[in-house]
């Protein structure tokens, strides 16, 4: 057996901060994970078909624009409409004490806010997978 | 539904999961049951060395594949850190404008380990998506050497993508890549040395008198342009045309499974050898004695490969 | 005693354990001596203020003829919430404004566009039409106050739309004055908001290089950023490095469309960081100086003194500040903005302690200006110009930087120079390794960061923080749709032809968009047309 953990870093909307990302990618590649990204400004529609195809274990969205209570409801509905809810939503970035309860309320699993080394994350990720 | 059913009909997120289990190699016996069903897609290799912009072409030459109501499957392949076993795929970046077709589906694969390991299974999820009804499967692949000339070997096409900067001709011809293009493409056609690298392609090609009846093609594109697209799709069709017609394309196919049956020997043998037969104790003991010269290389061989003929399962 | 009795004292004590050097990871020696500065020629290498190559400082007082100007970066919500906030800041002693757009704004979209979805508003000024502007500037004298509006490819369309209404303000356009960022090489390298490819957007450039020197003389056509570099993860060295090097390839694309270097080269400004090693940052801006101004002399053989000046605004470091214990920012601010005064800079942002939460409320943007006035009115650091200059370190640093930004300087040349680098993406890869080796170094706490890797404490942070309704999406579409039900729609068609047309054509697009801003046009509008002539942007694969 030959299994690795897939995850998926999105990027969505018109926020171009992707220092985040691009670091959450690379540690994650460095634990052993087999890292997709998809790059700048997707449509939440292109994440989650990305993710369905890549049969992906999570998608990681790292969302620092403010619009994060309009796109994670969106991902959430998509995957849910794609009967794809088994792929994890977990996400990161400048996203509100509230907000975050609410969002972990409609099913994500997890937002880390600035600071979160990346070591708790991929600790974190290998606790909910498998 | 079963998996295997909505995988016959097309259903995306059961495509994502048959692919995952034969990459993960935890279901054996999947393959057997999708085997019946391929055999009508037809296989395009697009290599060449990284940056060339081969997901760029991707991207451009998908929608003229897609004419007519076909469908596009594709296989993007990138290394795995070695030190990590981790990989960053990014493929799918250049590939935006096709994530949305229902027509398209696209799979990231990292090398994960042995190279000869990934060509096969490369080969076997190219199959999948041939089973699943995709009229195109592109696979591809980076990096220079082995793998592609191995990938090759399942594409009825393979085109080679090279770019003007220098030292990549050179290399690819070393690495006989070249030897398994079909068609051979000249990217980036807006930097300068791009027609000086096609002049040169031109003599190289001259030189060689094999595939005689297949005229390698060497076009030039700007992939990010669209520029030279129409013409790289139409040589592919006619490439496949010109299979089709001199009946090649049945006696390729053919020498391809012969081969695929070689390869696929040589890794059960060189599986079972290693997880089964060798004693790695009694190897090393023996090793000791040859080094005392007591006895020879040939006939530590021996008596490991009679080992193996005595067994029956495999 | 000699330099090498005082080492081996030195070399018998123990050191604490930690790695001395800065965060460009140029190695800091215990003790620097009139011998790390050998070859130094006062003259030469600093000379006095406002005299080249202009080391202490592009004018001859600096501080004591004028203290730089206190703009604090903002803007949120409709264009009536922004104008309040800018009315406060002038209240509280701010000196000039600063423009932030929102997310489809800096993109050129609409409000009511498919990505702006959830995005209008959200992270600063939302303008789709002339209206949003004449509503931004309501009652803010043109002729009284400069602006700087951070905007990159649609910067003709916002300059356009800021000239008409200083028109409408009886204010003449060469009395205008101010900046738009306009530094779209970054755009590619670090800030990532891009609509065109390089080449159509150098071209864009070079317009309005053209236009102003001619119609908006006072205006600052390019404010070259190193802060959007340093954010996205560089050492203080690229930042001065890549920074610098972007300032020539818009000097040379300006020589390129047919203008005399100093027609344009004396309103190029510059933009840099200020981040947290201190004496790194103040030997960033006097190498800039140094480097530009010898350039622009040697290489470019302007005549004209002000085209060697390095003028520039700063802004202290956001990446630099914590969520944790965020009233520590306050202190990292007052550091990070005493820098750039030792440093010279004309102009500074100082950060808000709540950065790392939300845009600023009106108290912590308060507490962020008292602490420039604080620097300026009570340190007595203004009292004299470059006080560091002759320091040991601070000279051997500047020196070291210039070498080295020197070298950077010839590897880009290698590439074939910046715009193809940034194709072969050197400049994106170069950031964000930098980026994820300052990650690694403060998780292997081989750098410190109080609050993260060190002093860490459990706490319920508990901050108030400015909050952007909803409501303001649905209000800024209904408005937009107002404007396209008042205006005369044929003539904005018409003026969208014309400036297909000028695209087309290669005329200068800046009298087409103003025509266009007239009528109404929306930005998206524009900037839809030009995508027809010049293309999208695609991002290539770097990490
Ligand atoms: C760096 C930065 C920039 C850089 C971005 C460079 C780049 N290419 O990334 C520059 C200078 C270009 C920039 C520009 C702007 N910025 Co800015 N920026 C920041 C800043 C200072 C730091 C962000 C950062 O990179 N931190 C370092 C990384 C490593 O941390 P991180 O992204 O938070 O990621 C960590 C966690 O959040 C988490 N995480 C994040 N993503 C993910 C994803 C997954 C899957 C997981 C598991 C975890 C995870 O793990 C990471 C590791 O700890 C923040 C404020 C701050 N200090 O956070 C403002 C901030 C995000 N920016 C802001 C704004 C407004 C802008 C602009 C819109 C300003 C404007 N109007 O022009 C522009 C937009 C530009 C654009 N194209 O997006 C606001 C956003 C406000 C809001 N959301 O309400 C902030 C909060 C500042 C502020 N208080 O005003 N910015
Ligand atoms: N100038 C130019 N750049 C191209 C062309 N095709 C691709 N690129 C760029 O080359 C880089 C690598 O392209 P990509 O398709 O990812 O290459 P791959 O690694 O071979 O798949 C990207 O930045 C593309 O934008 C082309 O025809 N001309
Ligand atoms: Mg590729």
């Amino acid at each position: 057996m030959n299994k690795k953990i897939r995850i998926l870093i999105g990027k969505p909307g018109l926020d171009g901060h992707d220092r985040g990302a691009k670091v959450i990618a690379a540690a994650l590649r460095d634990a052993g994970f087999e890292v997709i990204y998809t790059g700048l400004h997707q449509l939440s529609e292109s994440i989650v078909e990305a993710a369905i195809q890549e049969d992906v274990d999570i998608i990681g969205l790292s969302i620092l624009s403010g619009a994060h209570m309009t796109i994670f409801p969106k991902i959430l509905e998509l995957l849910k409409q794609k009967n794809a809810e088994h792929i994890i939503v977990i996400g990161g970035g400048i996203i509100p004490e509230e907000d975050i309860k609410k969002l972990l309320k409609m099913g994500v699993k997890r937002i880390f806010t600035p600071g979160a080394p990346t070591n708790d994350i991929v600790d974190y990720i290998k606790s909910i997978i498998r | 539904m079963e998996l295997l059913q909505r995988f016959l009909k097309g259903d995306k997120p059961a495509i994502a999961r048959v692919i995952t289990k034969i990459e993960n190699g935890t279901d054996p016996k999947l393959l057997e049951e999708i085997f019946p069903h391929t055999g009508n897609a037809y296989f395009i290799g697009i290599t060449g060395p990284p940056g060339a912009g081969k997901s760029s072409l991707v991207n451009a030459i998908v929608p003229k594949l897609l004419e007519n109501n076909k469908k596009v499957g594709i296989i993007a392949v990138d290394p795995t850190s070695p030190f990590s076993g981790g990989a960053l795929l990014g493929d799918r970046i250049r590939m935006n404008d096709l994530a949305l077709n229902e027509n398209v589906f696209i799979r990231s694969m990292a090398t994960r380990g042995s190279l000869g390991g990934l060509a096969s299974k490369t080969k076997d999820i190219a199959l999948v998506l041939d089973a699943a009804g995709f009229d195109y499967v592109l696979i591809e692949t980076v990096g220079v050497g082995q793998i592609e000339l191995d990938i090759a070997q399942v594409c009825d096409t393979t085109v080679v993508v090279l770019v003007p900067e220098s030292g990549d001709a050179i290399q690819a011809m070393k690495a006989g890549i070249l030897e398994v293009a079909d068609i051979l493409v000249v990217n980036k056609g807006d930097r300068s040395g791009a027609d000086r690298l096609i002049l040169e392609m031109k003599f190289a090609f001259e030189l060689r008198d094999e595939k005689i009846n297949w005229q390698i093609p060497i076009l030039k594109t700007v992939a990010i342009e669209n520029q030279g697209i129409e013409k790289l799709a139409s040589t592919v069709k006619f490439h496949k045309e010109y299979l089709e017609r001199s009946g090649e394309i049945e006696i390729e196919r053919k020498n391809k499974l012969v081969l695929r049956v070689n390869e696929l020997i040589e890794e059960k043998i060189k599986t079972h050898l290693h997880n089964y037969i060798i004693d790695q104790k009694q190897l090393k003991k023996m090793i000791d004695k040859a080094y005392e010269r007591k006895i020879t290389p040939h006939y530590i061989t021996d008596e490991i490969v009679k080992k193996m003929f005595l067994k029956k399962e495999v | 005693m000699s330099k090498d009795k005082w080492k081996k004292k030195y070399s018998k004590r123990k050191e604490r354990d930690i790695n001395f050097s800065n965060l460009s990871k140029i190695k800091i020696n215990p003790l620097y001596t009139p011998d790390d500065n050998e070859d130094f020629d006062y003259d030469k290498d600093l000379n006095y203020p406002g005299e080249y190559p202009y080391t202490r400082g592009v004018q001859p007082t600096m501080y004591r003829g004028r203290l730089w100007t206190m703009r604090q970066f903002s803007g949120f919500g409709t264009p009536k919430d922004t104008n309040t906030r800018y009315k406060y800041l002038l209240k509280h002693g701010q000196t000039g404004l600063s423009v932030a757009f929102d997310f489809p704004t800096l993109y050129g979209k609409d409000s009511d566009d498919p990505l702006a979805q959830g995005e209008v508003g959200k992270c600063g000024v939302a303008i789709d039409t002339l209206r949003d502007m004449e509503i931004l500037f309501d009652g803010i004298p043109l002729e009284k106050i400069s602006t700087s509006m951070t905007i990159n490819p649609p910067a003709a369309m916002l300059l356009a739309m800021y000239i008409v209404v200083g028109e409408k303000q009886g204010v003449p356009k060469d009395v205008l004055t101010g900046t738009i960022q306009n530094d779209m090489l970054k755009e590619y390298q670090a800030q990532k908001t891009w609509i065109y490819p390089p080449e159509p957007s150098m071209r864009i450039i070079t317009d309005i290089l053209k236009y102003c020197s001619e119609n908006v003389p006072k205006w600052n056509t390019i404010s070259i950023s190193g802060y959007h570099i340093r954010e996205a993860g560089s050492t203080a060295l690229q930042e001065l490095a890549f920074t610098l090097a972007n300032g020539f390839t818009y000097v040379d694309y300006g020589i390129k469309s047919g203008l005399p270097v100093d027609t344009f080269a004396p309103r190029l400004s510059f933009f840099f960081n200020s981040h947290l090693d201190f004496f790194e940052e103040i030997a960033k801006y006097r190498a800039a100086r140094r480097i530009w101004a010898k350039l622009m002399k040697d290489k470019y053989h302007a005549q004209n003194p002000k085209s060697y000046l390095v003028r520039f605004h700063t802004q202290t470091a956001g990446c630099s500040l914590t969520a944790q214990q965020p009233e520590n920012n306050i202190i990292r601010t007052a550091f990070q903005g005493l820098a750039a005064v030792l440093g010279g800079t004309q102009s500074l942002h100082t950060n808000s302690m709540d950065e790392t939460y939300a845009l600023p409320t009106e108290k912590a943007v308060k507490i962020a200006l008292r602490t420039q006035q604080l620097i300026a009115y009570e340190t007595g650091v203004p009292n004299t110009i470059d006080p560091l200059g002759g320091s040991y370190y601070v000279e051997a640093l500047t020196d070291e930087l210039e070498k080295l930004t020197l070298e950077y300087f010839d590897k880009i040349e290698t590439l074939g120079g910046v715009v193809p680098a940034i194709e072969k993406g050197f400049f994106q890869r170069e950031i964000s390794r930098s980026a994820y080796e300052y990650q690694k170094a403060l998780e292997k706490k081989e750098k410190y960061h109080v609050g993260i890797n060190i002093f860490e404490e459990e706490e319920n942070v508990e901050i108030e923080l400015l909050k952007i309704p909803e409501e303001v999406e649905i209000d800024q579409k209904k408005s937009l749709n107002k404007v396209k039900e008042e205006r005369n729609n044929s003539k904005v068609k018409e003026t969208l032809i014309k400036l297909r047309e000028a695209a087309e054509n290669r005329e200068n697009l800046m009298p087409r968009i103003l025509d266009c801003v007239r009528e109404y046009a929306t930005l998206g509008e524009m900037c839809e047309t030009l995508k027809e002539v010049f293309g999208i942007y695609k991002e290539p694969i770097i990490f």
